[in-house]
């Protein structure tokens, strides 16, 4: 103890002569941190506001613009949850998207085993052919669209939509689906192909069971963007009874100037939950950024 | 095939293997069938409808008119006036907005406390997860006269506007900000996690403040993941219909009519879809020439 004290004493003294520096260093540290912490939380509450009054507004029976603490009613909600309003808006985007989504995800698959596993002249050319396309803006490609499923009589048809959605998905999940491919190691495939398998039962029994969070990441992705893109079925669809909530929303919007607000948040919070739910998914079981990841990596 | 097919007596095995790839490429057929039909079709088409005075009562009157459209789009004001408000939205929503929001965010949360950290990507996220239309209809609510921006305004005792009418395009490029910035927000934190904190550290020895570790050493670092951001970011602005159509409708008068919103209202509003159509072939070869940079970035490996 002794032995070990002396030097210690020794050591004490300039630490002692430095402390008033580290302390303020210590303190300019301290102070931005919380500085930080309070700019982020004054800047997410005030994120936060439209989303708070949506909650507010959709349980307040008087709807107003204001931020106002109402004593809560289930009116609203009463009031939307009927065929016409929500139910037939929400089955059809139901069938529309999900049809869509399996419709792209299958055509995904299929289409990355060739462009993950065989090397080929082309699968260059295609592979920048599908990241092009990706980027292009398929608002700009809808007049077209439209002219189009009018002469082939598509027009104001939920399969048509359907169809047309799931294309436009297309790149993406192709893009997406054989970069996760990417990742699955071919040596158990080599092993299958001894075997005797052929390309399709490697696929099916070997590559997919490998991938599936890749797959459910691809279908979860695909079916938010479908479920809230406005403009292809606004196009597109043209019988009320055919429209799918994302379009219900702007026609509700339009169709009762300035009143019924309560009643447009409950029917946008309605609209809103499948996607959340589905959002919520994704990052708990694979992580928010691991989508991303795959999204954006060369 | 045609030369594969001469050359067949003398290579045979060339041929068997030149069958097998096109076998092997099989799987492709469905996504290419979808993609042929739908995707390659309309633009096609695009290209071919924006040189006629294609109208929407019929098909009947439709002549080849050259270059007759872009002409007198570059003649129409309303058509400039897309333009400008276009590159507007653009700039200063997504390169300025979301891109430097994001980078913000992204490198505050590094050294936030965790709670705080998980509250405030919550709610950016929550905003981007919300279908378009129901963030257009949020912040038209929150824009709205009697919304809550003037209600958190009177709090403070500053002076209210009618937002939605004296600074329409400013209430647009907020509300796309509100939406988009947790895209920027999760590249750039995923972006952040890579950079090697010996560098940083490294830098902070030297005596580098904080501004300067971020613009000499983090930001060199994580350019690549910026050049990507800004590509995506500024693709899907350019295409933003939903959300300020459902805020303003590209009104008033055509203060926030952005080339999509005029594109639509051109070919169905007005009925001229050859019009129409011309616009959104301007919009598709600005979305390609960014689309092209932003696959330059991202390298394909080589067979």
């Amino acid at each position: 103890m002794a032995v070990t004290d002396s030097p210690r004493t020794v050591r004490v003294r300039p630490a002692v002569a430095r402390r008033p520096v580290i302390g303020t260093r210590h303190t300019r540290a301290t102070a931005s941190r919380v500085a930080v912490n309070v700019s982020l939380l004054a800047f997410s509450a005030l994120y936060l506001v439209p989303l708070l009054w949506m909650l507010l507004v959709s349980v307040n029976a008087h709807g107003s613009f204001r931020l106002s603490v109402p004593s809560p009613t289930g009116e609203n909600f009463r009031n939307i949850l009927n065929s016409d309003t929500t139910y037939r808006p929400m089955l059809n985007g139901l069938l529309m998207c999900g049809g869509g989504t399996m419709l792209c995800v299958v055509c995904s698959v299929l289409a990355a085993y060739p462009l993950s596993r065989f090397r080929s002249r082309l699968r260059r050319p295609f592979l920048y052919t599908i990241l092009f396309s990706t980027g292009l803006p398929i608002t700009a490609v809808m007049i077209p669209v439209y002219s189009m499923f009018v002469q082939v009589n598509l027009i104001d048809s939920m399969p048509g939509t359907t169809l047309f959605l799931a294309a436009a998905a297309l790149p993406f999940g192709i893009w997406l689906m054989k970069n996760f491919m990417d990742g699955v190691p071919l040596v158990l495939e080599e092993a299958a192909r001894i075997d005797g398998a052929n390309a399709m039962q490697v696929l099916w029994r070997i590559v997919l069971p490998l991938m599936w969070p890749g797959v459910i990441v691809v279908t979860i992705f695909t079916f938010i963007g479908m479920w809230g893109n406005f403009f292809v079925p606004f196009i597109l669809l043209l019988s009320p009874e055919k429209l799918p909530a994302s379009v219900g929303v702007f026609t509700f919007l339009s169709a009762h100037d300035q009143t019924q607000y309560g009643q447009l948040a409950a029917f946008s919070i309605i609209y809103s939950i499948p996607v959340v739910m589905l959002y919520l998914v994704l990052a708990r079981r694979l992580g928010g950024g691991f989508a991303l990841g795959g999204a954006l990596k060369g | 095939m045609t030369v594969t097919a001469a050359a067949a007596p003398t290579a045979g095995p060339r041929r068997g293997r030149a069958v097998g790839g096109l076998l092997r490429g099989v799987p492709l057929l469905p996504a290419v069938v979808l993609l042929v039909i739908f995707l390659a079709g309309p633009i096609a088409y695009c290209v071919y409808y924006a040189f006629t005075d294609m109208q929407l009562t019929g098909a009947s009157g439709t002549h080849f008119v050259g270059f007759d459209n872009f002409t007198r789009a570059f003649r129409d004001a309303d058509f400039v006036n897309a333009v400008e408000l276009t590159l507007v939205f653009v700039v200063g929503s997504a390169v300025i907005g979301q891109n430097t929001l994001g980078l913000a965010l992204a490198v505050l949360m590094e050294k936030a406390a965790k709670p705080v950290r998980s509250i405030t990507s919550t709610v950016v996220i929550a905003a981007w997860v919300l279908p378009e239309v129901v963030a257009g209809y949020l912040m038209y609510a929150f824009f709205f006269r009697q919304g809550s921006l003037n209600a958190i305004l009177r709090g403070l005792h500053l002076p209210q506007q009618n937002w939605l009418y004296t600074l329409p395009i400013l209430a647009v490029c907020i509300a796309n900000v509100w939406r988009g910035t947790a895209f920027s927000m999760l590249v750039y934190s995923a972006a952040l996690n890579d950079v090697p904190q010996e560098l940083v550290e490294a830098a902070e020895v030297d005596g580098a403040g904080p501004w300067q570790r971020l613009w000499r050493v983090t930001l060199p670092v994580i350019r690549r993941s910026v050049m990507t951001n800004l590509m995506l970011i500024t693709l899907q602005t350019l295409s933003v219909f939903g959300l300020i159509y459902t805020m303003t409708r590209g009104g008033p008068g055509n203060k926030t009519e952005t080339l999509p919103v005029f594109m639509y209202q051109q070919a169905f509003t007005s009925s001229l879809i050859g019009y129409g159509t011309a616009v959104a072939l301007v919009l598709l070869v600005v979305g390609a020439l960014f689309s092209v940079v932003y696959i330059r970035l991202l390298k394909i490996e080589e067979d």
